[in-house]
């Protein structure tokens, strides 16, 4: 199975690289290739567009004033569902693509247990062993890959309705569908900040692709070592002192 | 529209703040009586609801029994449930039940229901659809106990019996009550109704020998504006279904009126939490970084 999938992301890659080029200049590193970035931006839109025309529908109290820019209610109920199946189409394609990367490692364990020191950001560095996404990156991707199956799961079930599934089982599939929601509301804060104000210059690798090498030595240490040869702890002092020594001057 | 304004509200669905004209006058809580022990099965009510409301033709289901079709349809609100009992001593029983919308005093489909305005309960009990707010979700079907609000494929909209609100709003009884040769239907105020029932249920006991005879009038559900006489109230069961003790499922009380707003606020504390984050502890930024200033703290600029 593995080769099969393997193949096709190749192709995907491929096909999108014939016609999107990536920002990469001297002192940056291509981080993510333009398909990864169109399956990206693709499960954002439809992941919001399902959001917002959902939240009406949630909590209508509320968020009644969401329902009118989907051409109110009946219409926001009608295309949800839709949103809700693209969302999970594009995310799909961006497991496959992604599903290598996503495994979880002895490493993994360790950032998990630093993670207060992560927030109350005490290391500058991250810890050399941290590869291409770090455990907080594929929490969150296993995280939306479960709440995905429970959103299809109870989504269908709400969608064809009681008269086939009984009322019971939309009434529990409602809070399930809920539940999904709510913990992937809350992840969504952590990451649009951690990937534009959080972070700077993370956001920039999903746009024109790249990051700087500062950026890859500082976050993704393991990987900057698999890209380009040097090491990463070496590759810091070396800027360091060149930073150093300019302001000496 | 216009001919439903004299009923005074109650309750609408998914509204926020108060309900309009709430309290300005007083209204009976009304009341539709059926006793099944003198229903004759002729089916005059079904006609009479379907040609009061206006009813396009609906094919029907022939299986071989008297009974018009399985269930009640998006645009057949009013359906004689016809059972056959076979009882312990060996004969049979032949009940027949008016199956229709019951107007819960607590009405599963109004707590169900996200959509404002989409089903409003009157001051007199009525539950009533009004499908120019209807979203079509669904989820009224999911709470009501009874299997009644029926989904329209093509206007994607739930229907179901209104209590001929617009009669009864006239001062008119409904229509299939209007229909009923034998006064098996009867209608009224709610407390007028329960004393004749609890009369004719006294009186199957006492001479006619059904000891177990009563009242369905669920108090799970707060009651409903339509309560039955039954031969044997100990099995509402026999009746095509009605069921004992009709609960709403806690995803419509509990969580949504408990549950959602407190975790939709918790879900929220996340954008609180990353902003707070950024003001206080600050961002990573790729190192190195220039140093910063020693008193960056003690400037009180």
């Amino acid at each position: 199975m593995g080769t099969a999938v393997e193949r096709f992301d190749d192709k995907a890659r491929n096909v999108f690289d014939r016609f999107s080029t990536s920002d990469v200049y001297e002192g940056e590193l291509l981080r993510h290739r333009p398909y990864t970035r169109f399956l990206h931006w693709m499960v954002a839109l439809f992941f919001f567009l399902a959001l917002f025309s959902g939240f009406g529908i949630y909590l209508p109290w509320l968020f009644r004033w969401f329902t009118p820019i989907f051409g109110g209610g009946p219409l926001s109920r009608a295309m949800h569902p839709w949103f809700g199946v693209a969302f999970c189409f594009f995310f799909g394609l961006q497991i496959l693509n992604w599903l290598q990367l996503m495994r979880w490692t002895p490493s993994d364990s360790r950032w998990i247990r630093n993670l207060k020191g992560q927030m109350l950001n005490q290391e500058k560095l991250e810890a050399p062993d941290t590869g291409f996404f770090n455990a907080g990156q594929k929490l969150q991707f296993w995280e939306i890959l479960i709440g995905s199956v429970l959103f299809l799961i109870t989504g269908i079930i709400l969608w064809i309705g009681a008269g086939t599934f009984g009322r019971i089982t939309v009434a529990v599939s409602y809070v399930l569908h809920d539940i999904s929601a709510l913990i992937m509301l809350f992840g969504i804060f952590i990451h649009l900040y951690l990937s534009t104000f959080g972070e700077p210059g993370t956001f920039h690798s999903m746009t024109r692709g790249s990051v700087s090498e500062a950026w890859a030595w500082t976050f993704h240490p393991a990987w900057y070592k698999e890209i380009t040869g040097r090491d990463p702890r070496q590759a810091y002092e070396e800027a360091r002192r060149r930073m150093e020594a300019r302001r000496q001057t | 529209m216009s001919d439903r304004r004299t009923l005074q509200i109650k309750q609408i669905s998914a509204h926020p703040g108060p309900i309009p004209g709430e309290g300005v006058q007083r209204d009976l809580e009304v009341c539709k009586l059926v006793d099944t022990t003198t229903c004759i099965g002729c089916k005059a009510c079904e006609v009479a609801c379907v040609e009061w409301n206006d009813m396009p033709f609906s094919p029907t289901t022939f299986d071989n029994t008297y009974q018009t079709m399985p269930e009640t349809r998006w645009n057949f609100w009013n359906l004689i449930k016809f059972n056959e009992h076979q009882k312990q001593d060996g004969t049979i029983q032949w009940l027949m039940r008016k199956d229709q919308c019951m107007h819960c005093a607590d009405p599963g489909c109004l707590r169900a229901c996200p959509a404002d305005g989409a089903i409003v309960q009157y001051a007199n009990g009525i539950v009533d659809f009004q499908q120019e707010n209807c979203i079509g979700c669904e989820f009224c079907v999911s709470g009501c106990p009874y299997n009644i609000p029926k989904f329209n494929q093509e206007t994607k909209k739930v229907y179901k019996c209104t209590l001929c609100s617009d009669r009864v709003g006239q001062g008119l009884e409904p229509a299939c009550i209007k229909a009923c040769p034998t006064g098996c239907l009867k209608f009224g105020s709610k407390e007028d109704m329960k004393f004749v029932a609890e009369e004719r249920a006294k009186q199957l006991k006492e001479h006619f020998g059904f000891e177990n005879a009563g009242v369905y009038d669920p108090q799970s559900i707060g009651g409903t504006h339509v309560i039955y006489v039954l031969h044997d109230a100990t099995q509402p069961e026999l009746y095509g279904g009605l069921p004992k003790d009709p609960q709403i499922p806690w995803s419509y009380t509990v969580w949504k009126w408990l549950a959602k707003p407190v975790l939709g606020t918790l879900a929220l504390f996340g954008l609180l939490g990353v902003c707070l984050h950024y003001v206080t502890v600050g961002p990573r930024r790729p190192q190195p970084e220039p140093p910063r200033k020693e008193d960056a703290h003690g400037n009180r600029g």
